[in-house]
């Protein structure tokens, strides 16, 4: 069904396609903002924080990719609070589809693909240049983190939203988990405060996105002394997220009492 | 005069109306300022005295973006870009006043309550944990009539940006390209101190610099004397030609319009 809807919204936007390539192409840049930015620190500093660009920029791609693919899939759900406001989620509630998977798809559009085809162009680039000793471990875990990531950031997302049920003025803030989630998780987390790291890995879960997991395809010491066996907790961690947002969006739903006018 | 106060005052009530969801933006504005200023400081670990900057001059100039973010609107464009899409700048353009200094009058009272609203929760934040720059009146009333500057600027710019849908239809892909600019070289994303060579030569001579860099420059006091006044001459240089050009393209457009009758 998601795939049906997402279809539809992909068949409306390819109707402006002078605006759909434009699109494409600024989402595409705005996402490679990110990356420049870095590249311009590392061209004044070869070593930031005990980490080079090559790392770095790993820690970018993997995080930026997970990110992207999340948002795709999930990203319109910020857009809840707008719904009940204007009422229109009233109208999804009595379509015998999900209103989670209507939020979702909504403007589903092939410009979403844009974004990830930076991260992924770093990756293919910067992996092979990256000082590992590549274990099958090692080899396994880029694909996975990636994928534990899309599973962290979407939970993040169906979370985050979920929150709107009960504020629905909240979205400003919100923000700071999913879009500072995504900007945190670029940078090593050495650079962030200690009491802030802890933070990030025990409260909300953004630590396991890809720093964790970076930790061990690179083969540091984590610089805050944490057990080494969180490096390996990522899937455990995506998976309870995602229940606690499967969770919180129903009892939200169940909640819910439309604005009455 | 008579009328814009008028639209001024009433952009101003809309933009306070709605306080805890300012509150939520602000609160957002604030995580990123330290998150971003986390990352300042490690690069200043790396190389004290970048660009002229130290590392409490870096961190300052973080909150301080955070804080002009909803007043200079880094972000979005006008709500004039929406109403030209639907038709409805029919109505704006049939009122006997001119389209370009009623959506300034609107700007002004949209940004005068977003900084009353948002700026201050991340520099009081900011100033509580980190050592922040303070700065003596002088240099407050210079960096008022920067943040001034710096809103003329930055609706020169996003009109410009919206008058484009008149001939583009869908405004969208014009409005990211307005996004990258504003955001990379603004300062927004990184100081503009950081960037090296000949990058750092054309992003200070680009308007874009008006909205954030200079300002900041301006409270960290890098730029006093001849140098202050250059400083606002280059903000109020860009507002001037930039606005002129929105004004003759305001013309183009009323030629170009066609509005169907319904």
């Amino acid at each position: 069904m998601y795939g049906l809807l997402a279809w539809t919204w992909i068949r409306a936007a390819a109707q402006q396609p002078v605006s759909l390539v434009l699109l494409t192409l600024a989402t595409a840049i705005v996402g490679a903002l990110d990356m420049a930015a870095i590249l311009v620190m590392f061209a004044r500093a070869p070593r930031i924080a005990g980490f080079e660009a090559p790392e770095v920029l790993f820690l970018y791609g993997t995080s930026a990719l997970s990110f992207a693919v999340a948002d795709s899939l999930f990203g319109t759900t910020e857009r809840l609070g707008r719904h009940i406001r204007e009422g229109t989620l009233d109208t999804m509630l009595v379509r015998p589809v999900s209103p989670l998977i209507q939020i979702a798809t909504e403007d589903f559009s092939p410009r979403r693909v844009g974004r990830v085809v930076t991260p992924t162009g770093v990756l293919l680039l910067v992996v092979p240049r990256l000082d590992v000793d590549w274990t099958p471990g090692r080899v396994a875990m880029v694909p996975a983190m990636v994928l534990t990531g899309v599973a962290i950031f979407a939970g993040l997302w169906v979370l985050t939203a979920s929150v709107q049920f009960v504020l629905i003025d909240g979205h400003g803030a919100t923000k700071s988990v999913t879009y500072g989630g995504a900007f945190l998780t670029q940078y090593p987390l050495s650079m962030f405060g200690r009491e802030f790291v802890r933070g990030v890995t025990f409260v909300v879960p953004l630590a396991f996105v890809n720093w964790q997991p970076a930790l061990y395809v690179l083969d540091r010491a984590d610089p805050i002394g944490l057990p080494w066996g969180l490096r390996f907790a990522a899937p455990v961690v995506a998976a309870a997220l995602c229940a606690l947002a499967a969770v919180a969006w129903r009892a939200g739903l169940r909640h819910y009492r439309s604005t009455g006018s | 005069m008579g009328v814009y106060p008028w639209v001024a005052w009433y952009a101003f009530r809309r933009y306070t109306a709605y306080p805890l969801s300012s509150a939520a933006e602000a609160v957002t504005n604030t995580v990123f300022g330290f998150m971003r200023a986390y990352v300042l400081i490690a690069l200043w670990a790396a190389r004290p005295a970048l660009g002229g900057y130290d590392a409490a001059d870096a961190v300052t100039f973080c909150f301080l973006t955070q804080a002009l973010i909803g007043p200079v609107q880094i972000f979005r464009g006008l709500e004039l870009a929406d109403r030209i899409r639907t038709g409805d700048v029919a109505i704006d353009l049939y009122r006997p006043a001119g389209l370009q200094v009623w959506w300034l009058s609107d700007d002004l009272g949209r940004a005068s309550a977003e900084l009353l609203m948002r700026a201050s929760l991340p520099l009081v934040a900011g100033a509580l944990v980190f050592p922040l720059r303070g700065a003596g009146p002088a240099v407050l009333a210079a960096f008022a009539v920067s943040v001034v500057l710096a809103v003329l600027v930055s609706f020169a710019i996003r009109y410009l940006t919206a008058l484009g849908v008149f001939w583009l239809r869908d405004d969208r892909g014009l409005q990211a390209l307005a996004l990258v600019m504003s955001l990379f070289f603004s300062g927004m994303i990184l100081p503009l101190v950081v960037f090296p060579g000949g990058l750092g030569t054309l992003a200070g001579l680009l308007p874009w610099a008006a909205l954030i860099q200079v300002p900041a420059d301006v409270y960290l006091a890098k730029r006093t004397g001849a140098d202050l006044i250059a400083a606002l001459g280059f903000q109020a240089g860009w507002a001037v030609v930039l606005l002129a050009a929105g004004a003759l393209l305001t013309r183009a457009a009323r030629r170009k319009l066609v509005i169907h009758g319904g």
